[in-house]
């Protein structure tokens, strides 16, 4: 028995399996994008079009013509948004702090963010939705806003420590010889470097403030956030509603990913574990 | 955690600032007290205490004499049994072969990596234009003339059947997530290790049994533990997916909170779910655990 045929049929194994698991991964959003954006009736129809020749944009108008949906995707953008820029301002410093400094709380802290992990993030829900309505923040963007910053924030502070940990301080030493201040030489040096693992984190936050449901159905009423909309308007909306909805929570994924994919193996790989 | 620690012992002997570490980390340590650590302790106080704050067990009273906190509970675990083992094997196997250096590994990359970008509601939703009677499976089984009439594959009634449904949206969705962890630690087996074996005759299989997957023990560790964690957690999916025919313990906490508007049973349910997730990370690390003399680092 030589070993090169054994090699190839292995090699051609490992193509039939890829392949197999990105067709696997694929079919759903083919279908969901398929159902999206076709007619009304297409939608309804049986047996179904696994071809695209009832294209239009009838099933998405009615998404997002229906009461609240656009409101509720702008929200879930502001949640977004104040999630991500409120993350990165608390946690970069923690993480900078973990990257460059010796000091003794700095492996309890970092054990403890490791561990917050452990702790699922519905016990935390249910008590600031009784604390929001006791404050008056209930049913508000903030609120949730809040809430999805607990969520990222110790991932954030991992991530954005690991990042400046792969950014050599002598950099910022050489242009504090030369006449920066620790915070310019951090401003001018060290935060350029890091911008891509920082924008990588960024999307991180992004991706975990679209996509959550619990959290943001519980805390609001009539201010939904997307995915909350959808959750309250799942028994009761029309199926082209409910598609166009998938599509839209699921869309960014396409892109998103697609920025951050290096980043998600190396750094968030490592972090995470 | 240790590489980041490796990193900058240099640095950190350089320079030693003793207040500005603290002022760094003091607005993450107050957000985490404040919405995380507080938060917590007052999901206990809800859990424990009736409507006039007094101490008492009538919450967890009603949770446990609530017809659907068995019903919860059971499915809860029977979705976890069926889908974290599959998931493993899934998981290892797309490391390695994203591992393997195919031609197209950039392409098979970002396929790979997309469910963790997805939410379990848009899975949910994704699967049930497929399993749902008029949808996609029954064309295409209809279409190979496998079926000659639509399967209700969602029926409310089957247990089984629910389940298998929510296992295939949630091994779409979630099994990337264990990737990533899994990779990364086989991008930190040394090559010397797995080539060796190789010269010494073994194959695939063998390589992956007495190399590589004892090597990748702690990544494997984490991978479980998380995925465990957040399984869970497991919500939208369901709801999606089953309607009322299913129910799982985050769906009973959402109900008791918003529907019922009592947020005692509510706290009850994620007090349940954060000693089931305790546990379970307990019975991983355990488990798993490697004995100090065989670590490598």
């Amino acid at each position: 028995m030589t070993g090169l045929p054994r090699i190839r049929v292995g090699r051609a194994l490992a193509y039939v399996a890829a392949l197999a698991i990105s067709a696997f991964i694929l079919a759903p959003i083919y279908l969901i994008t398929l159902s999206a954006f076709s007619t009304f009736d297409a939608v309804y129809d049986y047996p179904k079009n696994l071809v695209p020749n009832h294209l239009s944009m009838e099933s998405m108008n009615v998404f997002l013509d229906s009461d609240g949906v656009t409101d509720s995707l702008l929200r879930s953008v502001y949640v977004a948004v104040i999630t991500i820029v409120a993350c990165l301002a608390i946690g970069t410093p923690a993480g900078y702090a973990l990257a460059r400094f010796s000091f003794r709380a700095a492996n309890p802290f970092q054990l403890a963010l490791v561990s917050t992990r452990a702790f699922p993030l519905i016990i935390i829900a249910v008590p600031l939705a009784v604390t929001y309505i006791r404050v008056g923040i209930d049913d508000t963007i903030y609120g949730v806003a809040m809430a999805h910053i607990a969520f990222t924030l110790p991932l954030t502070v991992l991530v954005t420590a690991s990042v400046f940990a792969g950014i050599s301080y002598e950099l910022e030493e050489a242009a504090m010889t030369l006449g920066c201040s620790r915070l310019s030489a951090f401003g001018r040096v060290a935060l350029p470097l890091a911008l891509p693992g920082v924008a990588a984190s960024a999307i991180f936050i992004f991706v975990t403030t679209w996509n959550e449901v619990f959290a943001a159905a519980l805390l609001t009423l009539r201010n939904r956030t997307l995915p909350a909309q959808m959750l309250a308007a799942l028994d009761t909306s029309p199926l082209p509603y409910r598609l166009a909805g998938g599509f839209f929570l699921l869309a960014p994924a396409l892109v998103v990913i697609f920025f951050i994919r290096k980043y998600l193996l190396t750094t968030w790989g490592r972090v995470a574990r | 955690m240790t590489t980041i620690a490796q990193e900058t012992t240099l640095t950190r002997r350089r320079r030693r600032w003793e207040a500005l570490p603290y002022w760094l980390i003091l607005p993450t340590v107050v957000y985490l007290g404040l919405f995380f650590v507080w938060p917590m302790i007052q999901g206990f106080g809800l859990a424990l205490r009736d409507e006039d704050g007094n101490w008492s067990w009538s919450a967890i009273d009603t949770m446990v004499n609530d017809a659907a906190f068995g019903k919860a509970l059971s499915f809860t675990f029977l979705l976890i049994v069926v889908i974290v083992p599959i998931q493993f094997v899934l998981a290892l196997g797309m490391a390695l072969l994203l591992n393997a250096r195919l031609r197209g590994a950039g392409l098979f990359l970002y396929i790979f990596l997309l469910p963790l970008a997805i939410s379990d509601l848009a899975a949910g939703i994704a699967w049930s234009a497929i399993f749902t009677e008029r949808g996609y499976l029954n064309t295409i089984l209809e279409g190979v003339g496998v079926l000659q009439q639509p399967f209700i594959f969602l029926d409310p009634t089957s247990r089984t059947q629910l389940v298998i449904a929510v296992a295939a949206a949630e091994i779409w969705r979630s099994t990337t997530f264990m990737m990533v962890i899994l990779f990364a630690g086989l991008q930190g087996i040394p090559k010397d290790y797995v080539e060796a074996s190789e010269v010494f005759g073994a194959g695939f299989f063998q390589r992956v049994r007495h190399v590589i997957l004892p090597m990748l023990k702690p990544s494997i560790q984490v991978a479980i533990l998380l995925r465990l964690i957040f399984a869970f957690e497991v919500f939208a999916v369901v709801i999606a997916l089953t309607g009322s025919g299913a129910t799982v313990l985050a769906a009973e906490a959402y109900k008791w909170q918003v529907t019922n508007e009592n947020e005692h049973v509510a706290a009850a349910y994620s007090v349940v779910i954060l000693g089931l997730s305790l546990a379970a990370a307990a019975v991983v690390l355990v488990a798993l655990r490697t004995p100090r003399e065989r670590r490598l680092r």
